[in-house]
């Protein structure tokens, strides 16, 4: 195997891992404060097709990233308000808010079928990618940099931030912090809107990067390997990089079996490789005694403020 | 010495605090000096929680004057409390199970330092205290004495004036009792005072130097424990003046129909007390009383009998020689056991459903409410007009929703759905608990009804007098286990209210002579102030 079919593999890991890693951490911030938002997969529709409308009107990708997470966290403030305030299940309405989503965004997308758009490039400059070597390290979307940067940015903010501290204090026992005296309410809000932002961004980075067109539900179903991985993370920002990472490798295995001619499995199969891996770690991880032990105690349960 | 430094650290002037209902404090009024230990004594329902919050700021006070170090005080809010350099310890701890000790800490301040500093202050104070715990260990690991040694080293930091402790060794075992006294006279000895609130007797005797006896919101005494007996002071919570035991001479007991016998069972974790070796028995036409200080093994022992608590039981339970131990509620409601927990609403009767339903709920076997799994509404919507009538609820109707009643119809139907049923056996516990005059009246009235019909009844209860009014022989539940039973008739009540502190049958002999004799795992006397 050439050096540079095996960069170019190992950046197609990195590609397919980001917007999981992205969405992924938006959730497992949201979950950490007490509240299962299953909207993901709607909110990443709702930012890749906002993204690639943005781009292709503007001709500015970054703005259209820009204006994804914007759309996504709208989206997920109808959430917030629907499970906070009114004290809506939470189950019944992350699915209808993917069910939205996926409506939204097929209407919005319709006259943009059939299109192209400017892609988000990369920010290094040439002679920086001019080796593969150089290419594995400052070759990628700038996306995969932010994932990295995120990573360590949602780890410093739950473990070491005092804002983090009550974050985790809220999801954990949010009778307990409301008669501390933290906002509660308050608290799981930001948690959402940050949740939807990161969603809109990754789903951007399918209609921006990834494939620089539109089709309707074009993140096909990774919203739900996002949720999944928070669950297989633990709640963990590392492990949640690693998970995506993993994943990131399923995904390459399908598209690279799929173009060596690899024939022994029905192509369904092999597509449906990421989704078999999802549920066979859920599985696993549920059967393991500590699986979920890192669970915020009061994930999905809506808070009523006494006295 | 200026006046100031006189004066003592809490003076509380006339405080009076009304509920609706109810008088919780009634012109409270003592002094705690600087660096002493005082106990607040009285029995539930005494007003001691109330006066600690109003202390604390969580209350306020309808009347009366707080005076802190000899200066007037307003306390709004528990952060003005602490600011003032008053500190409290909960019984239940408001602690985040999933979060380490450090961050526990840091979460329940007003204005914590950054980590490292947090962190080299908390070990600072548990070194300069010999308290052992690790900051970085996470909170559901911990057992429950080291969750309040959390509490307490939160209330160290803000280097408290005054500590109140309400019960903080209800749910301590010995070794750990004994460390948490060393805390507190090495505290005292600094200067800082402490409000103690304690049912244990001889261990107010040991630790606190002057106490101050509630009873019905008033105060009605003050004793220095150390010259007191754990007797003598049971004698005051109690108070002298008993009701006339209810005339049912021309009764005549029968067999004991209802025999516990070394009934066992783990506590439920985590503040859960384990049941050890309960045995007694009841005579039919005979009610038999439990008396105790609330979390004592009530509750267990009654989920134990219905047959809620299977797990890890063991001993016998028999009715007229059947033995009912291994059957399930259902079986033993069928069988003649009928049973009432404390908690009404949610447990005894579901709010949202109506009363003609929550009768099927207790009452379809025994009344023939539903056969072959189908229910029968007509039977079901009889019975409970039945029960509203004959036990006069107050409600529109069979069709009226639970939770709409007032608590003490609630309970009237709750019990007149289980006497109603002609049980051989009623177990209830708390039956007149939050019940007003004329309900709780009633309601013993219509067990002495039923056991005049030849039934055995079983009542736990923390409220000695009624149990004194009503019941023929009583016990003592403490820590799980249950005293002898004792005759109504000419009972030392002394020695109910020694049993009812923890003072264990064999010391109760020795009491006589002034002070109980030193429980085994008593600490030893308060050390001098270290110069």
């Amino acid at each position: 195997m050439s050096l540079d079919l095996l960069v170019a593999i190992l950046m197609t890991i990195a590609g397919a891992a980001t917007p999981l890693l992205i969405a992924g951490l938006g959730e497992l911030v949201v979950e950490k404060s007490g509240v299962l938002n299953l909207g993901v997969e709607g909110m990443m529709l709702i930012g890749a097709v906002t993204g690639f409308a943005v781009a292709t009107t503007t001709g500015f990708p970054v703005l259209g990233a820009f204006a994804a997470m914007v759309a996504a966290a709208l989206a997920s403030a109808i959430f917030a308000v629907l499970v906070l305030t009114l004290m809506a299940n939470q189950v019944a309405t992350g699915l209808a808010l993917t069910i939205f989503g996926t409506g939204v965004s097929a209407l919005i997308g319709a006259p943009f079928v059939g299109i192209t758009t400017p892609t988000l490039g990369t920010i290094f400059p040439d002679w920086l990618t001019s080796t593969p070597l150089l290419r594995l390290v400052f070759g990628h979307s700038p996306l995969v940099y932010l994932g990295l940067l995120l990573t360590l940015g949602v780890w410093w903010f739950l473990n070491r931030s005092r804002a983090g501290l009550i974050l985790r204090a809220v999801g954990e026992s949010d009778t307990a912090a409301h008669a501390i005296g933290y906002p509660v309410l308050k608290v799981r809000y930001l948690a959402i809107l940050f949740g939807g932002a990161m969603a809109g961004l990754a789903g951007s980075y399918y209609s921006l990067v990834l494939t620089p067109m539109w089709a309707e539900r074009l993140t096909a179903g990774r919203g739900w390997i996002a949720i999944a991985l928070v669950v297989f993370a633990s709640w963990r920002p590392g492990r949640m990089l690693a998970g995506a990472y993993l994943f990131g490798l399923v995904i390459t295995m399908e598209l690279q079996a799929k173009a060596a001619g690899f024939n022994m499995f029905a192509p369904e199969f092999l597509a449906a490789l990421p989704y078999i891996a999802t549920i066979a770690v859920l599985a696993i991880i549920s059967a393991a005694k500590r699986g979920s032990a890192n669970a915020p105690a009061c994930l999905g349960k809506s808070f009523r403020a006494t006295a | 010495m200026t006046a100031k430094a006189a004066a003592p650290r809490l003076e509380l002037k006339g405080i009076s605090k009304r509920f609706p209902g109810v008088v919780a404090n009634d012109q409270v009024s003592f002094a705690v000096p600087a660096g002493t230990i005082h106990a607040l004594l009285g029995e539930n329902g005494a007003g001691k929680s109330t006066l600690v919050k109003i202390i604390y700021g969580v209350q306020s006070a309808d009347e009366g004057a707080i005076v802190f170090d000899g200066n007037l005080v307003q306390i709004g809010s528990p952060k003005e409390a602490r600011a003032l350099g008053i500190g409290m310890v909960f019984q239940h701890f408001s602690l985040f199970e999933a979060m380490t000790v450090l961050e526990n800490i840091a979460l329940g301040m007003d204005d914590p330092p950054p980590r490292r500093q947090l962190e080299a202050r908390v070990r600072e104070v548990l070194d300069s205290y010999g308290l052992s715990l690790d900051p970085h260990r996470y909170v559901h690991t911990l057992s429950v004495g080291e969750r309040q040694r959390i509490e307490i080293v939160r209330a160290l930091l803000q280097e408290p004036r005054l500590l109140i402790m309400d019960e903080p060794t209800s749910v301590l075992t010995p070794q750990e009792v004994e460390e948490l006294f060393k805390t507190l006279w090495r505290l005292a000895n600094e200067g800082c005072s402490i409000l103690y609130i304690s049912h244990k007797l001889h261990e107010i005797e040991v630790l606190c130097e002057s106490a101050t006896i509630l009873r019905g919101g008033k105060v009605v005494g003050s004793c220095d424990p150390r010259r007191e007996s754990a007797k003598s002071m049971a004698e005051m919570m109690i108070g002298g003046s008993l009701k006339d035991l209810s005339d049912k001479s021309d009764c005549s007991y029968g067999e004991d129909r209802f025999t516990v016998s070394g009934l066992s069972a783990p506590g439920e974790p985590p503040f859960g007390t384990s049941l050890k070796d309960v045995s007694f028995s009841v005579r039919s036409g005979e009610i038999f009383g439990i008396a105790g200080v609330a979390g004592n093994g009530q509750n267990e022992l009654l989920a134990v009998i219905s047959g809620e608590t299977q797990a890890g039981v063991t001993g016998s339970i028999r009715l007229e020689g059947r033995e009912l131990s291994q059957l399930s509620v259902g079986a033993r409601r069928k069988a003649g056991l009928a049973s009432s927990p404390e908690e009404r609403n949610g447990h005894a009767a579901v709010p949202a459903m109506s009363l003609a339903e929550n009768a099927i709920l207790s009452a379809r076997s025994r009344m023939g409410l539903a056969s072959g799994g189908v229910i029968k509404g007509g039977a079901a919507k009889d019975y409970a007009t039945r029960v509203i009538e004959a036990f006069s609820v107050k409600a529109t109707g069979p069709a009226a929703a639970a939770g709409s009643l007032s608590g003490g119809n609630l309970q009237k139907f709750v019990m007149g759905r289980e006497i109603m049923q002609n049980p051989a056996v009623f177990v209830v516990s708390q039956p007149t608990w939050g019940v007003d005059a004329g309900a709780a009246s009633f309601i013993r009235q219509a067990m002495i009804d039923l056991v005049a019909k030849g039934a055995s009844v079983v009542v736990v209860s923390q409220d000695l007098d009624e149990l004194l009014e009503l019941c023929d022989r009583l016990a003592v539940i403490n820590e799980g286990r249950l005293s002898e039973a004792m005759d109504v008739k000419g009972i030392d009540i002394e020695k109910v209210g020694l049993l009812m502190g923890g003072v264990h049958g064999s010391e109760i002999d020795g009491a006589g002579a002034g002070r109980a004799a030193d429980p085994s795992h008593a600490p030893a006397k308060r050390p001098e102030p270290a110069l």
